[in-house]
């Protein structure tokens, strides 16, 4: 039979403090870059006007850009949005001495000004979103809320299928997928937009799925193994589980890869977004939600592991031997 | 209960006749307009999952109350009476399936699929439609009153620059149109000045561009720019240069101007700009504040052509008590004139009242089409809006950006599919076969489940069952190693294959658990697509979980049924 990484026998845990250095060494520049340069908001969040445009000839973006200007919207974003004749327009600032929870003028202003560049009937506007500041704030506000919610939520969800510690140690290895995949969508200047975060919450999932798939390894090993130490037990159940991590970010990936590549310009940040939350789900069950559990349960012993902590009676964890890849 | 392979085998074909029956094309009775203008009902077949908004091309509309020209006093109330008139405007609109419905307490949400033309939509959504029918002032009362209103704003300091910049909320109310014409008028030359009116317009014009100092004009601001129509005119109607008219009205707006009005009299602007000689002017009508009559006594309304002219009308018909009050009034005032607010702008000019008018009456639209005359009575018929909305939010997505969208769905779906088919196919061969059969039933059941809570398919929802063909198998993999394991450890494939699925089923029912957790809160704050693409999910987890665990367990045992021997698995 074909498997992968069938009777692995990785370190991983002795490793992690390797893990923790990449963990900052990615964690630390991106967070700086978000302080810095902060997150690309869609206008559904910021509020603003956006229409998509096919046109029959090419656009000057320079003489669209000074159209819009003259109709009172300054610093319009212009953006070539898949086709070379199809663009996007996004106008964040109100149309001045308007009220900006009334969408209709800004809108209206944008037609005024494609009507006088590229001539009535030459172009047909085929999306349109325009978002009053307030609708948007709302929208932040309860995307904010529902990240944080669906934390608790799960923590208790664990805390009663498992323990306390278990539950805590997946929410933190969660908390650093949400910062990374946030970091990344940052460097990568994603926009941030309802699907955005929709991906962001569904790799939330996905991540969470793959720590449980370990610790719930783990809660089994620890019954059936009583006499290894924590650190062994650790290892032991992600390199168990290894072959069906690779799998399944495999099917997953290859999903998502159809996806961006097929699935067009509006579903692209989605896909991008999970692709990379495949990644660092994978790496935070390993190597950060593992020593999270070890680390909470040397401070605080849970029964079920009071027996696997015990210093410096059981052999020194078996160091790692070269990988299986094929058998 | 379902221990036996039979038992499983129906149920499993008793979930894909219930998939298969959610998802058959089948008739449908819409509401249209016909070509004639006239409701009528069709009968459309088609596959009954509801597309949302962005696939299929159609318009979103948040609407608030607009307090900023007239304040609610019971904002509750009048939001939900406005939802009432919404309904009933949306459903003679005759669009598929529209969405009508209150969103928290001050918002209401209109969903418009598969319209054709959004601004007439937008139209009909926004427009009050409170019908005012007033007698024109014929005593003069404005002329009167104009040099004193002109001496205030001498005394403001506001001679020939009060701020004309900014536009007047009347302009924005009006919408593009009119920020076109007007940007249009001020960017041509003002043409050379016939009428003392245009003079004046001339004038301030060029106040406001170079000098901030000069003396102010001799008759005052607005006695420049305001003009009795004369003396064979209506009584109490005025003209002001169509390029003054913003600016005239900010200025009558201001309260120590409006002071000086006398008591019981109104100014009202026409609703759109006439032409008289050169240059289009804008009628200004000095009325009566008290209104005969109002839409709200309105009973039916519909639209013609009149006869005579051939031009639109709107006929009307009011209930008893404002019929009576109707005639008394007429009667009182024959040979007035009574001008028809709509929304606060006269329609047409004023006529004159010849003799008693009863139940029955009719406003003439100069230069409208007939559709416009129908959307009228649509919305006159509707009842008037408590208090005029504005567009919070706007989303409209064309007809064909929809279908692009699902025609790029479905390739990434269909490639993701055989990638996945074919990962599974390589790593676990016959068993891998068996997971393939059951992610096809998979995806039927997520289809038909779709279909029977009657969710709407959007477009992220369409890419979160792109990417759930991809995390479906995953339970399969977990019980797929975890029989590996078990057959690792020397165990029979019958013992190997009850193992595998029994240990895996915790790991699957935790990480599922969690999964449908955060899809619930996605559901929870969604808008529209974010909401499909929760949907979507959770319908997707479940219907993994049952195929996973139940349909792929049932193969199993028919295999293991057939082969009773077998002693190696291909796994």
């Amino acid at each position: 039979m074909l498997r992968l990484f069938g009777n692995a026998h990785y370190d991983f845990i002795g490793a992690r403090r390797y893990a923790y250095a990449l963990t900052a060494a990615i964690l630390l520049p991106g967070i700086l870059f978000l302080l810095l340069k902060g997150l690309n908001y869609s206008i559904e969040f910021t509020g603003g006007t956006l229409l998509q445009v096919q046109s029959k000839k090419t656009v000057n973006v320079a003489e669209l850009r000074s159209g819009l200007d003259r109709e009172g919207i300054p610093g319009a974003e212009i953006q070539n949005f898949g086709s070379e004749n199809e663009y996007v327009i996004r106008a964040r600032i109100a149309k001045p001495g308007t009220d900006a929870n009334d969408t209709q003028a800004t809108a209206g202003a944008v037609r005024i000004a494609l009507d006088r560049v590229l001539g009535r009937g030459n172009y047909t506007v085929v999306r349109t979103e325009a978002v009053g500041p307030k609708v948007g704030g709302e929208l932040r506000q309860k995307a904010f809320l529902a990240i944080f919610l669906s934390f608790f939520a799960v923590l208790a969800y664990l805390a009663y299928r498992f323990e306390w510690r278990f539950g805590l140690a997946a929410v933190i290895a969660t908390a650093h997928d949400i910062l990374a995949t946030i970091a990344f969508i940052g460097i990568m200047r994603l926009e941030v937009s309802l699907t955005v975060v929709a991906a962001v919450l569904s790799m939330v999932g996905y991540s969470l799925n793959d720590t449980i798939i370990i610790f719930d390894r783990v809660r089994e090993n620890l019954h059936k193994h009583k006499h290894e130490r924590f650190a062994q037990i650790l290892n032991r159940s992600i390199n168990e589980t290894l072959p069906r991590s690779v799998l399944t970010h495999g099917t997953t990936m290859a999903s998502l890869i159809a996806l961006t590549l097929f699935g067009g310009e509006v579903i692209r940040p989605f896909a991008l977004v999970m692709l990379f939350g495949v990644f660092t789900g994978t790496f935070s069950s390993i190597y950060i939600a593992s020593p999270v559990l070890m680390a909470i349960e040397q401070r605080w012993p849970g029964p079920a592991a009071r027996g696997h902590l015990a210093p410096k009676k059981a052999p020194p964890a078996s160091p790692s031997r070269k990988p299986q890849t094929v058998s | 209960m379902f221990a036996t392979i039979r038992s499983r085998l129906i149920l499993i074909a008793l979930l894909v006749v219930a998939s298969v029956y959610f998802l058959f094309p089948r008739n449908v009775t819409l509401r249209e307009r016909g070509a004639n203008g006239v409701m009528r009902d069709t009968l459309v077949t088609r596959v009954p999952l509801k597309r949302g908004l962005d696939l299929q091309g159609g318009m979103h509309l948040a609407l608030e109350l607009d307090q900023s020209k007239q304040v609610s006093a019971d904002p509750k109330k009048d939001l939900d009476l406005a939802l009432t008139v919404m309904r009933k405007r949306i459903d003679e609109f005759g669009v598929e399936e529209p969405l009508v419905q209150k969103v928290g307490d001050s918002r209401i949400v209109v969903e418009l699929a598969g319209i054709s033309d959004p601004a007439r939509a937008k139209a009909i959504v926004q427009r009050s439609a409170f019908l005012e029918f007033k007698i024109t002032n014929k005593t003069g009362a404005l002329e009167k009153a104009l040099p004193a209103m002109d001496r205030t704003l001498r005394s403001l300091g506001i001679k020939g620059k009060a701020e004309p910049e900014k536009p007047s909320a009347v302009q924005q109310l009006l919408g593009g149109d009119t920020a076109r014409s007007t940007a249009k008028d001020s960017a041509r030359p003002a043409p050379a000045p016939k009428a003392k009116a245009a003079k004046g317009a001339k004038d301030t014009a060029a106040k406001d561009t170079a000098a901030q100092d000069t003396t102010p004009l001799p008759g005052g601001v607005l006695s420049g720019l305001i003009q009795p129509s004369g003396p064979g005119g209506v009584p109490g109607e005025y003209g002001v240069p169509e390029t003054a008219f913003p600016r005239v009205d900010s200025l009558l707006n201001l309260p120590a101007v409006a002071r000086h009005l006398p008591r019981g009299m109104v100014l009202r602007w026409s609703s759109a700009p006439a032409s008289v000689g050169v240059q289009p002017v804008r009628f200004l009508y000095a009325l009566d504040d008290k209104s005969i009559v109002t839409g709200a006594n309105l009973v039916d309304a519909a639209a013609q052509l009149d006869p005579l002219t051939n031009g639109p009308i709107v006929t009307f018909e009011l209930d008893r008590a404002g019929g009576r009050r109707f005639g008394d009034e007429t009667g009182k005032h024959v040979g007035d004139f009574m001008a028809i607010l709509l929304d606060g702008r006269v329609q047409g000019r004023p006529p004159v009242i010849q003799s008693r008018i009863g139940r029955n009456g009719q406003i003439t639209l100069g230069g409208k089409s007939l559709q416009e005359a129908q959307d009228l009575a649509l919305t006159l018929k509707a009842g008037a809006l408590p208090i005029p909305l504005k567009i919070v939010e706007e989303r409209q997505v064309g007809a064909s950006l929809g279908s692009d969208s699902i025609r790029k769905g479905i390739t990434a779906g269909l490639v993701g599919t055989a990638l996945v088919i074919l990962i599974m196919l390589v790593f676990y061969r016959l068993s891998g076969a068996l997971a393939v059969v059951a992610l096809g039933l998979y995806i039927l059941f997520t289809l038909g489940a779709l279909s029977m809570v009657d969710a709407t398919l959007t477009l992220p929802g369409l890419a979160g069952i792109v990417l759930s063909i991809g995390i479906a198998v995953d339970a399969n993999v977990l019980i797929f190693e975890r029989i590996r394991e078990e057959l690792m450890h020397g165990k029979t494939v019958r013992l190997a294959i009850d193992e595998g699925f029994k240990h895996a089923m915790n790991a699957i029912i935790d990480s599922n658990v969690s999964a449908v957790l955060t899809a619930l809160f996605l559901f929870q704050f969604g808008t529209g697509p974010v909401k499909g693409f929760a949907v979507t999910l959770i319908m997707g987890i479940i219907a993994s979980m049952i195929t996973a665990i139940f349909v792929t367990r049932t193969f199993f045992m028919i295999w293991l049924d057939r082969r009773p021997a077998m002693s190696t698995l291909s796994i």
